[in-house]
């Protein structure tokens, strides 16, 4: 995969696959918690094929975007500049921020929105190593009951919560799969709760 | 309509808009769901059929649309009038999906002013269209004024309006249109929509509202808490007239009024007419 040109990876059929790809991340950040299969795209190492999707069928010339940490690499930025031509800000005046939890930090940078304009958020990519339903524990809208997802942290999403409606939006992000957790979202923690 | 008429057309992009408009679209609803009830600004186009006719559904239909779907139209409640025969030709040439009549079998419905009376699933997407997306305009004319009150959670004025009618009229006489408050934090037009309606609104189904001439799209995640307003001593009543169907004899649906004659005569029918018609198919094979 390193050998790959900044110019392959595109989405092989533009309309359709941006479109089933944006219908797996809508599902997702509707139903916070459940993981959704989304595929097409191939960008430079070490962006997941699940990243490069949403960043195909999410970013165009009219959003910011932030590569945090190692997938701010040239390849990367070559990449984005032909097949996306977002332009590259910093993490504080970005619209989509893309990059490993550890590398994103802090998350107090990013655009939470203002109180008029909620929607004046950022988005944020995480990249994972996987994606499964345990771990913290989920519930608002868009959730039945409770749902579970391995979080990379508690303590931030909670702060996040409690800026609602204004706050962050993440996408999680790991091979060919995808889960979402929107502001609206409560999180806690299952671990604490049962040391309890 | 002839199979030559019927083809799809490779003329425009899948599902007639560009992939920037579709983004565009795209980011806004997922800032809907991520604070439901809340009204993204997008910036709507022009559509091939004039602003009232739906263009505010139809880009959200067009963004959310995958080959794979079959969409459902209708108009208060009917798959048969001309605003829904049109839309589903114009998805069924711009986009060559499946259309039906049948709310179970749809992935997606797109609705002008009714929510079907059979129960929606996880895989289905309700697209509104929305003429007034916001609840208070008629109240307060001004969008800086409104988009305060919402920043500020302010919504006195939405109560004395519903107090006001009680004044008047000795009930809440909003018949439709009827506000609700979503998660506690943002009052909504639930588009109009009977209030019979209201406690659809809290569905399995992910809900999308478009308002294409006033440049709006909001949403309703499933599982999501939607109160419609009231007082204590004046609970929300989702009222319907007191008849059965004249056609299929549901008591539980929602009825329209048709006038039959000009002395006065009339009768009443089920609004959604894939309720009506598949109870009727099944009383018919049960005979």
């Amino acid at each position: 995969m390193d050998t790959q040109s900044s110019y392959e990876g595109a989405f092989a059929s533009p309309p359709t696959d941006s479109a089933q790809a944006f219908r797996a991340a809508m599902r997702a950040m509707a139903r916070p918690g459940t993981i959704e299969a989304i595929a097409g795209a191939r960008a430079p190492e070490p962006f997941s094929e699940a990243a490069a999707s949403l960043l195909l069928t999410l970013c165009d010339p009219d959003t910011s975007l932030y590569l945090a940490g190692e997938h701010d690499n040239e390849a990367a930025r070559a990449w984005v500049g032909f097949h996306i031509g977002a332009p590259l800000l910093p993490a504080d005046r970005a619209d989509f921020a893309v990059g490993t939890w550890g590398a994103l930090q802090p998350v107090s940078a990013y655009k939470v929105g203002v109180a008029e304009y909620p929607d004046r958020a950022a988005t944020l990519i995480v990249e994972m190593p996987s994606l499964e339903r345990n771990g913290a524990q989920l519930s608002g809208p868009g959730i039945k009951d409770t749902a579970n997802l391995n979080l990379p942290e508690i303590g931030a999403f909670q702060a996040n919560r409690r800026l609602f409606p204004l706050g962050f939006d993440c996408f999680f992000t790991s091979g060919q799969s995808i889960a979402a957790l929107p502001r609206s979202t409560r999180v806690s923690d299952l671990s604490a709760e049962e040391a309890a | 309509m002839t199979a030559q008429a019927a083809a799809a057309m490779d003329d425009y992009n899948f599902a007639y808009l560009d992939e920037q408009t579709k983004r565009m679209i795209r980011r806004a609803i997922l800032k809907g769901l991520a604070v439901p009830g809340y009204q993204v600004p997008f910036a709507s186009r022009e559509m091939p059929m004039p602003y009232g006719w739906g263009t505010g559904g139809v880009q959200v239909s067009a963004a959310v649309m995958t080959p794979d779907d079959t969409i459902k139209v209708i108009d208060q409640g009917a798959d048969d009038t001309t605003n829904a025969v049109s839309i589903r030709k114009f998805f069924e040439r711009t986009a060559d999906i499946d259309v039906t009549e049948r709310t179970s079998e749809a992935t997606i419905i797109q609705t002008r002013h009714r929510i079907p009376e059979e129960l929606l699933n996880e895989d289905q997407i309700l697209v509104y269209q929305v003429p007034i997306p916001e609840p208070m305009r008629f109240i307060e004319p001004r969008e800086t004024e409104t988009r305060k009150m919402h920043a500020l959670e302010e919504y006195g004025l939405m109560h004395v309006r519903l107090y006001e009618n009680i004044a008047k009229h000795g009930a809440i006489t909003t018949a439709y249109a009827y506000p609700v408050k979503v998660e506690d934090r943002y009052v909504m037009d639930p588009s109009p929509i009977p209030k019979f309606d209201n406690p659809k609104l809290e569905s399995e189904a992910i809900q999308i509202f478009g308002a294409g001439r006033e440049q709006r799209i909001y949403a309703v995640p499933p599982y999501t808490k939607v109160v419609s307003l009231d007082f204590d001593d004046y609970p929300f009543d989702p009222s319907k007239a007191n008849h059965p169907c004249a056609l299929c004899g549901s008591v539980t649906s929602y009825l329209d009024e048709v006038i039959v004659d000009d002395k006065g005569g009339r009768m009443f029918v089920c609004s959604d007419t894939d309720y009506c018609a598949s109870r009727i198919r099944r009383q018919e094979q049960a005979a």
